[in-house]
C-alpha cells in the first residue's frame, strides 16, 4: 500500500512529505519530498548588500538564527581578511550566544521529540528552560527570534549591563533541571523500548549520506567542526565531544543531553573570560560610526551615508567556512565578484542531507516509529528548503 | 578519527601543506591535460579545475587517497562574466588529516556533468537541487526531477538572468484596455496649477 504522509502532518516537524510503501505495518520504501517551505533565501541574498543579506540568512534555520548569522559573518570576514581584527569581546560574546542558542535548539529537539513518542511533561519543562534563554536574547538583542545581532565586524550593539548576571542565573538553575529532564526521558522504560535499535545507520552509510553533527556522532565518529576546524577561539575552551556507538534514536537523544552539559561548560568559561573593550571592529569602512559623532563630524557623516547607501565591497573570490550548528556542519560557500552584493551564497544545510537520509533509515520499521525517526534527525524545514 | 592533540592551527597548516605539495602534484600528474591548479583564495583551500569527463575519475582517485567525505556540491552561475557560465563545485575532505580540496567543473547548459550519486549517496539530493535551481543536467542521475520548486515551474531561479520576482516581472503591465477601470492611487496635480 502506498501512504503519503504530510506535508501538514504534525509528526513531520514542519512541512515534509514522505511517500511510504507499506507492507502491512512495516515500511518497505520511503521517499522524502521537500520544497514546501522554499522561500528563495539564496536568491534574495544575491540582491541584498553583504550586510543586509545577514537578515535573510537569519530566517533560514529558525531554531538557530544566531549560529546562522555567525557562520555567514565569519565567512564574509574571511573573504575580507579581517578575521584577526575582530575584537575579543565580540568573539567571546558570539561564543556565549551561539552556545545558548544551541541549548535552546536542543531543548526544542528533546521536548518535541519526546512529545512525538508520547511524553508530554518534558515538553513543558523544556520550553520553560528555553523561555529563559529567549528572555536573555530579548534583553541582549531586542528580539526573541531572528535577531541579526551578530554583524560583519562584530556585534550590532554592546552587551547590556546585566548580561553577566542573567547568564549566571541561568547557569545556576539549568543543570539541575536538565538532570530532572534526563531522568524523566532516558530513564523511562517505555521510552527506552520505543527508541532502542530504531533508525540505525552504520558509520560508512552515515558518511556517504552526508550526515554530520549528532547524526554522525552517534555512529562513533567524533567529527565536530568546533574541534576539527576551530573558529571563534573554540580551541581555548575545555569541552568534550560526546560520542555514542549504536547509531539509534536513543543514542541521538542521549547525545543531545550530553551536548547541553558541554555547552553549559563552554558558556561558563566564556562568561568568566568575557573581556571589556569594543564590541565591533574599529573600521569606518565596514561599520557605522557612533550616532553622536555623525551629528558633528563631516567625515563620519560621509561614512554613514556611504555604508547605508552602498555598503562595502568584498574582494573577488570564493570562500568556504563552516560552523557547527545544532544540526551539524553548516557551511557557507560565498562567491564575490568584487561588488557590494554577493554573487552567490550557497548554504550547506546539514538538515537537508539528513532529511534525504530518511529513505535509508525508515525501511524496516513500523509506521508508528516514523514519527520518532523524523524527530530524531532534527530537521528544520526553513533550512532544508531555504 | 583525527589527532586532536595537535594545535588546530598547526594541524590545519600541515594538512594544507600536504595537499598542496603532495596530493595536487600527484593528481595533476595522474590527470595531465585535464586538471589545472587554481591559486587559493582567502580561505586557503587548495582548488583545481577539472573537465566534466574527468570528474568521476578524479573523485574516485581522491576517495582512494583518503578524501572520503564529500562535504558539499554547489552550483554557481557566473553569467555574464564567463563563457561556460556555470560551475559545479565539489568539496572533499580527508577526515584523518583534515585536508580539504575543492574541485571545480565548468559546464554549459547543454553539457551534462557526470553524477557522483552512485559513489556518495548525498550527491543525489544535492545534484537534484542544482538541476532545479540552475538547469545543469547530470548524466546517469537516477531521479533528476525538481525538488524545491513545483514540477511545472518555469525557468531556473538561481540563474543570474532570472529576475528576482520571477518571469512574470518581465511582462510589462500596461494600462488595462478599458480605461474606465483604471484609477490612480494619487490624484495628479492639475497642469495649470489650480
Amino acid at each position: 500500500m502506498q501512504l503519503s504522509i504530510g506535508p501538514h502532518h504534525p509528526a513531520t516537524h514542519g512541512v515534509l512529505r514522505v511517500i511510504l510503501e507499506l507492507e502491512g505495518e512495516i515500511i518497505a520504501k520511503a521517499q522524502p519530498e521537500t520544497g514546501f517551505l522554499h522561500t528563495g533565501i539564496e536568491k534574495n541574498a544575491e540582491h541584498l548588500t553583504w550586510q543586509q543579506a545577514n537578515v535573510v540568512i537569519d530566517r533560514m534555520d529558525y531554531l538557530n538564527p544566531l549560529g546562522n548569522n555567525c557562520g555567514y559573518c565569519l565567512t564574509v570576514e574571511k573573504a575580507l581578511g579581517i578575521t584577526d581584527r575582530i575584537p575579543a569581546r565580540a568573539t567571546v560574546a558570539r561564543v556565549i550566544l551561539m552556545e545558548l542558542q544551541r541549548i535552546a535548539s536542543h531543548l526544542v529537539y528533546i521536548s518535541t521529540g519526546g512529545l512525538d513518542l508520547g511524553a508530554i511533561t518534558p515538553f513543558f519543562w523544556g520550553f520553560d528552560i528555553r523561555e529563559q534563554i529567549l528572555d536573555i536574547f530579548e534583553e541582549t538583542t531586542g528580539q526573541r527570534m531572528n535577531p541579526s545581532y551578530i554583524r560583519i565586524g562584530g556585534l550590532a550593539q554592546d552587551l547590556p549591563a546585566n548580561f553577566k548576571e542573567m547568564v549566571h542565573k541561568f547557569l545556576k538553575e539549568t543543570p539541575g533541571r536538565m538532570q530532572d529532564m534526563r531522568n524523566l526521558i532516558l530513564g523511562n522504560p517505555i521510552f527506552i523500548d520505543r527508541t532502542r535499535g530504531v533508525g540505525k545507520l552504520p558509520q560508512e552509510r552515515a558518511l556517504a549520506l552526508g550526515l554530520t553533527g549528532h547524526n554522525l556522532r552517534v555512529t562513533g565518529c567524533d567529527y565536530d567542526v568546533r574541534k576539527y576546524y576551530p573558529y571563534c577561539g573554540y580551541e581555548k575552551y575545555d569541552f568534550k565531544v560526546p560520542v555514542y556507538h549504536n547509531g539509534d534514536l536513543n543514542d541521538r537523544i542521549a547525545l543531545r543531553f550530553d551536548e547541553v552539559d558541554e555547552s553549559l561548560k563552554i558558556v561558563k568559561q566564556a562568561l568568566d573570560n568575557l573581556p571589556d573593550g569594543r564590541h565591533v571592529i574599529d573600521d569606518r569602512k565596514l561599520v557605522l560610526p557612533p550616532k553622536e559623532e555623525v551629528k558633528e563630524s563631516m567625515e563620519a557623516l560621509i561614512h554613514h551615508f556611504k555604508l547605508v547607501q552602498y555598503g562595502f565591497d568584498v574582494p573577488a573570490g570564493e570562500t568556504y567556512h563552516a560552523v557547527e550548528s545544532p544540526r551539524g556542519e553548516l557551511g557557507f560557500y560565498i562567491v564575490s565578484e568584487g561588488g557590494n552584493k554577493p554573487a552567490r551564497v550557497r548554504v550547506r544545510p546539514p538538515a537537508f542531507y539528513a532529511t534525504y537520509a530518511l529513505s535509508e533509515m525508515l525501511p524496516g520499521h513500523f509506521v508508528a516509529d516514523m514519527a520518532g525517526i523524523i524527530a530524531g534527525i532534527d530537521p528544520v524545514f526553513g533550512e532544508v528548503d531555504r | 578519527m583525527a589527532d586532536l592533540a595537535l594545535n588546530p592551527i598547526e594541524r590545519a597548516n600541515a594538512a594544507r601543506e600536504n595537499v598542496n605539495t603532495v596530493v595536487i602534484p600527484q593528481l595533476t600528474e595522474a590527470f595531465a591535460n585535464k586538471l589545472e591548479q587554481i591559486p587559493p583564495t582567502n580561505d586557503q583551500i587548495p582548488q583545481v579545475w577539472a573537465t566534466p569527463d574527468s570528474l568521476r575519475a578524479v573523485a574516485l582517485w581522491l576517495k582512494d587517497r583518503g578524501f572520503a567525505m564529500l562535504v558539499d556540491v554547489a552550483g554557481v552561475d557566473y553569467y555574464p562574466k564567463r563563457d561556460p557560465r556555470f560551475e559545479v563545485v565539489y568539496m572533499f575532505r580527508d577526515l584523518k588529516t583534515l585536508g580539504m580540496i575543492r574541485v571545480r567543473v565548468r559546464c554549459t547548459e547543454k553539457q551534462a556533468v557526470p553524477t557522483l550519486s552512485d559513489i556518495w549517496t548525498m550527491a543525489d539530493p544535492a545534484e537534484r537541487e542544482i538541476f532545479d535551481q540552475f538547469g545543469i543536467t547530470f548524466k546517469n542521475h537516477p531521479n533528476l526531477t525538481r525538488m524545491l520548486n513545483p514540477d511545472d515551474w518555469e525557468g531556473h531561479p538561481l540563474r543570474r538572468d532570472y529576475p528576482l520576482r520571477g518571469p512574470r516581472a518581465l511582462i510589462n503591465l500596461e494600462m488595462p484596455a478599458d480605461e474606465n477601470r483604471y484609477h490612480g492611487f494619487v490624484d495628479e496635480e492639475s497642469k495649470d496649477g489650480k
